[in-house]
């Protein structure tokens, strides 16, 4: 850079500050300026980027009495107080603390550091000194440290590092704070510009809307910027992370054709696992595994579509076996968090079975959270997202539900899937979905999906019509995608990282 | 999912020396997902489904035919002439025993683990850990036949149970032994608890407890057992006998059944290997799986599942308990086919596609406050009393509450504020201002069980001018005419004299206000804070 551009980009502060360059010195040139400190700095900094000094910022760290320690240092230490009135012999230790006029927390704090350092203790409820008349006058290390504070801390001995830990633990009586220390030197190019005289320099700086107007910006030069210069980030507004994604798999349903089904989070035993063929003994119906609330619903709204439930339970649908043995209506009314979101699909089918015949076909969707009682952890929690589907329809068929999970799989990012045979209590065939993850080398479960077994279809829609399904997890994709490593962090709702987290770029 | 480990070396010797991605891929695709693959072992994952399959012999029997390797060859039983006579002093609600004898095993360490793993995964699964019934092996050298099973009161019961070092009666059995304080919950309130009586009045076990260590211990010695099964559900017990029986044919061992005589007089020779029928219309599985296939694919495709096929016909194996209905038969066909020969597809169905209004809506709120440059925060449902009684001071009897939860979130949130002042408690030292906002569904209202969604905004620092601006921002935008007025009666963490309530239509939404310093001290915040919380039904109906 010329001299002349260089003149043509200082700043009004760097302006002002560059003649007091040749003092060297920080301090002064604050003093000498009339500027702040923080403007000096920051002028400084410009500087620096324009090659015309050389700056150096140190950290230095200075142990400084705290607002406890400027009073202590005065009136003495809470164990010093109550050492003067121990030493005039035993006392009881409300009179002690009355006397000491020291707060609860001192006077605890006190007693313990006198006890350690064997000069009093305590007999039947009484404060006894029990240390020798010269310890009385000798100072503590952590009082004759306190004396010799302000410290820089990267120079005190090993004596002193062990007084610092004992007052640090202690409230308000040391504290430690950063102090910077600026230093510079003029370059070749600094060592020039201070010879100029800057003073007849006249640069429009800021272009307001009189100049605008009154066109007095005519025959002047603009003063340059430092556009590569750094400035200070800025935060906007933001949907949550997992919303946008949340968002973005409710689009690719829409897309495709799909209904979003809504419903609440709290639900009969009876759509969360009766509707689904879900023995009334089977293992997940345990509080073990899932929530239950000390409530029960109301099955009596729902008309035959309850007896239906139990029929297929009981002996089956179309000539076959059922689990047998009785179902329980009770267990059926029993509320739960909803541990899936099938429960959904299976109401929406029994709201197809009102339709008349040739108007029970379609496709559904939903996607929202879940719940199974678990502990925390970095992969496990109690709440999780799932997404839903379902196809009624009188040609659908297995390679068509494997159709459908490929094409949202493949738009969620995972480009190659593989479909592994697995068992679900309602669907038959059944399928597993898995991914393969580049990364990692490996497949890894999406999550499950299967045409409804005709005990669960022809109890809810009234009649035989293939329906496919699915019900993959959510949480598998958002954790990939926003490389979280631990599941708590989705709604950890640490501000930083939801300013920062990059958005859904699908 | 139950998991079993199978030797690599045995697989191989059905399948032939393949890599390991290979084998892997062989039993996902024979519904058995490998989760962990190391030097000999293979742990893979059984399903409920397949308790047939819930030992490495199980697993192999099925792989046998899956590769092609083999037909399934049936069973022979021969008749033992040894009987079980079930009386009727049995418990009323744990009627049903059946026994057998297989002979000619040769048990090592080994073995005797295998039996006993298998006996406690059926037990866990099938039988609901031992809910519905239990299992039990026996030397069949130390018994006496006939054999009777029985009720008898607790007190005259008296055997040494297994593994135990002295004799105990049957309530001392539930008090002392390990296995019997596990248990003795399923025969609580049962006035006499059941037991295995050989014909020299010797007391065999207490089932579906513990086995008598005399009795009842197979040791390396052992060839010949004697195995029974008691429960509440005939036919499932038969499927269990089946299950574990056909498990030590596949180690050598010969079958003898025996007649077994239930209370209600029924009489069974035990175990019984007819194959069940089940009839399978070709048609039906083309339609669901999208194939063409003729009678002799599907006898190819079943046999390798193991199943006899013939016109129309299944012959499914007595040990198979999945196979209800015909869709059970034709996934078998689909997993024989191959999954991954199955082609995906996404057939022309015209259909059109809708979000539902509430998220619509949802989304639009989102975007003006976006807008307006809040954050959206997202939060459990669950939550802590801690959050919401002690710190936010609500009323301890309004929350719903789950049960037995494993952590302290044991109640649903009743709203979203406590929540937000938590995020501001826990991120005091990240840049200000922070303007947050959360929409979701809040439970427990006046009538108890009460769902709805609810949008939270919250402002540090912030004021109620502020807060009241954007509400009315966001009114205007919607269309929606906010009541916002003086109120006395207001939730106890606002400030008095700073707080409003909002209405639409008549209808009470939520308040409007500033924090109390007392409750921000609560949460450990530094800064004021100006909050709104409201309900959103109002917004969906209109």
């Amino acid at each position: 850079m010329d001299m002349q551009e260089l003149i043509e980009s200082l700043s009004p502060i760097e302006k002002k500050v560059t003649p007091f360059l040749s003092l060297q010195s920080f301090d002064e040139i604050i003093e000498k300026s009339g500027l702040d400190r923080v403007s000096v700095l920051r002028a400084l900094e410009f500087l620096n980027s324009k090659k015309v000094i050389e700056l150096k910022i140190e950290k230095k760290k200075i142990i400084d009495l705290g607002t406890n320690g400027i009073y202590y240092k005065k009136k003495g230490l809470p164990e010093r107080q109550l050492l003067l009135i121990a030493e005039q012999g035993p006392v009881s230790l409300q009179n002690a603390q009355k006397q000491s006029r020291l707060s609860d927390n001192e006077f605890k704090a006190a007693i313990g550091a006198l006890k350690k350092k064997a000069l009093a203790d305590i007999k039947n409820g009484r404060l006894i000194f029990t240390g020798d008349k010269s310890d009385i006058v000798k100072k503590s290390l952590e009082e004759q440290f306190i004396d010799l504070l302000p410290l820089e801390f990267d120079n005190i001995s090993a004596e002193q590092k062990f007084s610092l830990d004992k007052l640090k633990d202690r409230k308000d009586i040391v504290i430690i704070t950063e102090e910077q220390v600026v230093s510079f030197t003029l370059t070749k190019l600094g060592k020039d510009l201070v010879k100029e005289d800057l003073s007849k320099i006249d640069l429009i700086e800021e272009l307001t809307s009189e100049m605008i107007q009154k066109e007095s910006w005519k025959g002047k030069k603009f003063r340059r910027y430092d556009v590569e210069s750094q400035v200070p980030k800025i935060n906007g507004g933001k949907e949550h992370f997992v919303n946008q994604t949340i968002d973005y798999g409710r689009r690719v349903w829409t897309e495709m054709g799909f209904k979003e089904m809504k419903g609440s989070l709290i639900q009969e035993s009876f759509w969360n696992f009766d509707a689904l063929f879900t023995a009334q003994d089977h293992p997940v119906r345990d509080l073990q595994d899932t929530f239950f609330i000390n409530s029960l619903g109301d099955l009596g709204k729902y008309g035959k579509v309850v007896d239906s439930v139990k029929k297929s339970h009981e002996q089956g649908v179309d000539g076959n076996k059922g689990w047998g043995g009785k179902w329980n209506t009770k267990e059926a009314e029993k509320l739960v968090l909803r541990t899936h979101t099938t429960c959904l699909s299976a109401k929406t089918l029994y709201e197809l079975s009102k339709l008349p015949k040739e108007q029970r076909r379609g496709k559904f969707f939903a996607i929202g959270k879940c719940f199974r009682n678990e502990t925390v952890d970095w992969k496990h929690g109690f709440e999780f997202n799932q997404t839903e589907g379902i196809v009624i329809d009188k040609d659908a068929n297995f390679q068509n539900l494997l159709g459908y999970l490929k094409e949202f799989f493949n738009k969620m990012g995972f480009p190659k899937v593989r479909f592994r045979p697995h068992y679900f209590p309602y669907t038959e065939p059944s399928v597993e979905i898995d991914a393969w993850h580049p990364v990692r080398n490996e497949w890894i479960e999406l999550g499950g999906a299967g045409i409804f077994r005709p005990e669960v279809t022809i109890a809810l829609l009234g009649e035989w019509i293939p329906v496919l399904a699915w019900g993959p997890g959510f949480d598998r994709i958002l954790m990939d995608y926003y490389e979280i490593k631990d599941l708590r962090e989705l709604y950890g709702n640490d501000i930083k990282q939801l300013r920062n987290i990059k958005i859904w770029k699908k | 999912m139950t998991v079993v480990t199978v030797r690599k070396s045995e697989v191989k010797k059905i399948i032939g020396n393949k890599k390991d991605d290979e084998i892997d891929h062989i039993l996902s695709m024979m519904s058995t997902a490998v989760e962990r693959m190391d030097n000999d072992i293979i742990e893979v994952e059984v399903a409920p489904n397949r308790p047939d399959m819930l030992s490495e012999q199980g697993i192999l029997r099925a792989l046998k035919t899956f590769s092609g390797k083999e037909r399934y060859s049936k069973i022979n039983v021969n008749k033992s002439g040894y009987k079980l006579i079930v009386d009727k002093s049995m418990p009323k609600d744990y009627p049903y025993g059946i026994s057998c004898i297989v002979k000619g095993l040769k048990f090592d360490d080994e073995k005797i683990k295998e039996v006993i793993d298998i006996q406690e995964k059926l037990g866990a699964t099938l039988l609901r850990k031992r809910k519905k019934g239990g299992i039990g092996l026996y030397p069949l050298e130390k018994i006496n036949f006939p054999i009777t099973l029985k009720g008898l009161k607790p007190e005259e019961i008296k055997f040494r149970p297994l593994e135990f070092p002295r004799e105990l009666n049957g309530k001392q059995i539930l008090s002392q032994h390990p296995t019997g304080r596990e248990y003795g919950h399923l025969v609580e309130g049962w006035g006499k608890f059941p037991v295995f009586i050989d014909n020299k009045k010797v007391i065999m076990s207490m089932p579906p407890i513990i086995n008598s260590h005399e009795v009842g211990k197979i040791d390396e010695n052992t060839k010949d057992v004697f195995i029974e099964a008691t429960g509440t559900d005939y036919e499932l017990l038969k499927k269990i006998m089946n299950i574990i029986v056909a498990s030590l044919v596949d180690i050598g061992g010969k079958v003898y059944s025996m007649e077994c005589v239930q209370i209600n007089g029924k009489k069974e020779n035990i175990p019984d290997f007819t194959p069940e029928k089940k009839k399978l219309n070709i048609e039906n599985a083309d339609k669901l799986l999208g194939l063409k296939l003729n009678d002799n694919d599907v006898k190819k495709l079943l046999g390798k599942m193991g199943i006899d096929y013939n016109k129309g016909i299944a012959l499914v194996p007595a040990y198979r308990v999945d196979v209800l209905h015909e869709v059970d038969l034709i996934e078998d066909i689909a997993i024989a086919y191959g999954y991954d020969n199955l082609v995906p597809s996404i057939p022309e169905i015209s259909t059109i596609g809708e979000i539902s209004k509430e998220e619509i809506i949802k989304n639009k709120i989102r975007e003006l406050l976006i807008g307006l440059g809040l954050i959206e925060t997202s939060s459990y449902h669950l939550t802590t009393k801690e959050y919401q009684v002690d710190k936010l001071g609500l009323k301890n009897n309004l929350f719903i509450e789950v049960e037995n939860s494993k952590t302290e979130y044991s109640i649903l949130r009743k709203d979203l504020s406590h929540y937000l002042l938590k995020i501001f408690g826990e991120n005091v030292d990240v840049e200000y201002p922070q303007e947050l906002f959360q929409i979701g569904s809040v439970f427990g209202g006046k009538n108890g069980l009460e769902e709805h969604d609810s949008l939270c905004i919250a402002l540090a620092p912030g004021n109620f001018t502020r807060l009241k601006q954007i509400l009315e921002y966001f009114g205007k935008m919607l269309d929606l005419k906010f009541e916002i007025s003086k109120t006395s009666n207001f939730d106890p963490y606002f400030i008095e004299g700073r707080v409003a309530e909002v209405k639409l239509n008549g209808k009470f939404l939520g308040y409007l206000g500033e924090v109390h310093p007392k409750i921000l001290k609560n949460f450990k915040i530094k800064m004021p804070v100006a909050l709104l919380e409201i309900n959103l039904e109002e917004f969906f109906n209109k």
